[in-house]
């Protein structure tokens, strides 16, 4: 291949003049890092709620549950972003949309982009969540209800706590998956590590060194969070229970 | 929200599906049959007892599951045309188009996908029947033609199918590379016309529909092939 390669550019100053090449990308990192992270709380949050609510015998819960599922399920990652960044303020008052629009950057990319990672992944949470409680045998319930529980109390102190831990595997590529789409983000205007990536080839042509570099930033950031979550699935692991192995699922 | 202006929808309707909406598909049907092959092949290597075909493949769908798909798109977008000059023996990188780059990186992207899919396909077969192949004195490929794989493949046809699903969602990411597919199509009448809710909420819209309607066909497939079972 004829290609010249030149990895000293990474130590080369960017025009921005903030630093080195390497520098800007580890910058850019911590904007992916500091998105995935936020957007993670909020589907954390709203998963576990939607998901617990998918399992209740409120049957009209469990259908806005999942009406809910469907809808930021089969919407592409990227619409939905436009949805967050164009369309959303929009349809607010006036004053509020404005002052959404005029936020300075990187903040008026940044909140669109947790807001929408966030309630995209909380989706596959609530299915994972879902999965979770449904897996527990029914006598747990059972003896819950026996003891005198309210629904509210079975799920609170017998269901809900055997089922977080349960899920705990698949959760680990669901937080992989968060820092991997956060990269859509760039598509409005968040300069997270894969948008410096491209950035950094527009600059200086060196087109695959700015590639590797971020492959290979991506590789050490998703070898962290495994080892970070094994230890954390370690700690809390239910004594007596095969660790759970994950069915076939499809995924991206 | 006042003056939603349906007009530009329907002025731009041909536009979307006849540009937009082919290419989406077509992409993704070609995604899906070169994946499918090629993920099929990874998983044979991926089971294969000769160590370093083994490792090759899991190196390589373990690369592809860690980073980005967009930044597996900007990777293929630059590479294929040094890779086509090299394979054609041209001194400089040739032009290749985005619908081109773009089947190319999707089916690459989605043959890990699929392996993993198709690996657990065949791990869930009984190991008696691979035996009864070779005792019956059928070679690897022929086992694994005719009696591994196609028990494999009907077992695995709804997750497929989901990953297919998936696959059509995440086709909109050409629109980094300014390809004219259902979105980018879609973007460039926005755009145009400043019409960027109207056009933004339609694409939203027909996304959902088309993906909701196919996951109702997948699960009525999967209760059908859980009563055989």
């Amino acid at each position: 291949m004829n290609y010249n390669w030149n990895w000293r550019i990474l130590l080369e100053t960017e025009p921005g003049g903030t630093g080195s090449y390497l520098h800007y990308l580890i910058v850019g990192l911590g904007w992916t890092l500091a998105t995935a992270l936020a957007a993670w709380v909020i589907a954390l949050l709203i998963g576990a709620f939607v998901g617990t609510i998918r399992t209740t015998t409120m049957r009209w819960a469990v259908r806005a549950g999942n009406l809910y599922v469907e809808i930021f399920r089969n919407i592409p990652l990227i619409v939905q972003m436009f949805l967050w960044f164009f369309v959303f303020p929009e349809f607010l008052p006036t004053a509020l949309g404005d002052w959404i629009k005029q936020m300075p950057p990187p903040w008026g990319s940044y909140v669109p982009a947790v807001m929408c990672l966030g309630i995209f992944t909380s989706v596959r949470v609530a299915e994972q969540v879902r999965a979770g409680i449904n897996s527990l045998p029914r006598g747990q319930r059972f003896a819950g209800t026996a003891m005198g529980l309210t629904q509210f109390q079975t799920y609170r102190y017998v269901v809900l706590p055997q089922a977080f831990r349960i899920i705990l595997p698949p959760l680990t590529s669901e937080s992989m998956n968060i820092i991997k789409n956060s990269s859509v983000a760039l598509t409005i205007g968040l300069l997270e590590l894969t948008g410096r990536a491209r950035a950094m080839q527009e600059f200086s042509f060196k087109v695959f060194e700015a590639f590797t570099a971020a492959t290979v930033i991506y590789l050490l950031t998703n070898l962290v969070v495994v080892l970070l979550m094994r230890a954390l699935e370690h700690k809390v692991r239910v004594p007596g229970l095969i660790a759970a192995g994950g069915a076939a699922q499809a995924g991206h | 929200m006042e003056g939603f202006d349906f007009d530009v929808i329907e002025r731009s309707l041909g536009y979307l599906f006849r540009e937009g909406m082919t290419f989406t598909v077509t992409l993704t049907l070609i995604a899906m049959t070169g994946g499918i092959v090629f993920g099929t092949l990874l998983a044979m290597m991926r089971l294969s007892s000769f160590r370093p075909l083994s490792m090759l493949a899991g190196a390589y769908v373990d690369l592809m599951r860690s980073i980005p798909l967009v930044l597996v798109i900007f990777w293929f977008f630059f590479l294929v045309p040094y890779i086509g000059a090299w394979i054609l023996r041209e001194a400089n990188p040739i032009k290749v188009g985005a619908f081109y780059s773009a089947a190319i990186t999707f089916t690459m992207f989605e043959a890990a996908y699929y392996c993993e899919i198709m690996r657990a396909g065949i791990q869930s077969i009984a190991r008696g029947q691979v035996w009864s192949g070779y005792a019956l004195g059928l070679n690897y490929w022929q086992t694994m033609g005719y009696i591994v794989l196609p028990q494999a493949f009907r077992n695995m046809v709804p997750v497929l199918l989901t990953q297919t699903i998936i696959l059509f969602q995440d086709t909109s990411l050409v629109y980094v590379i300014s390809a004219t597919d259902f979105l980018g199509a879609a973007a460039k009448v926005a755009n145009r016309d400043y019409r960027l809710v109207e056009m933004y909420s339609f694409v939203a819209v027909v996304y959902f529909v088309i993906s909701y309607s196919m996951s109702l066909v997948v699960k009525r497939l999967q209760d059908r092939i859980a009563i055989i079972r």
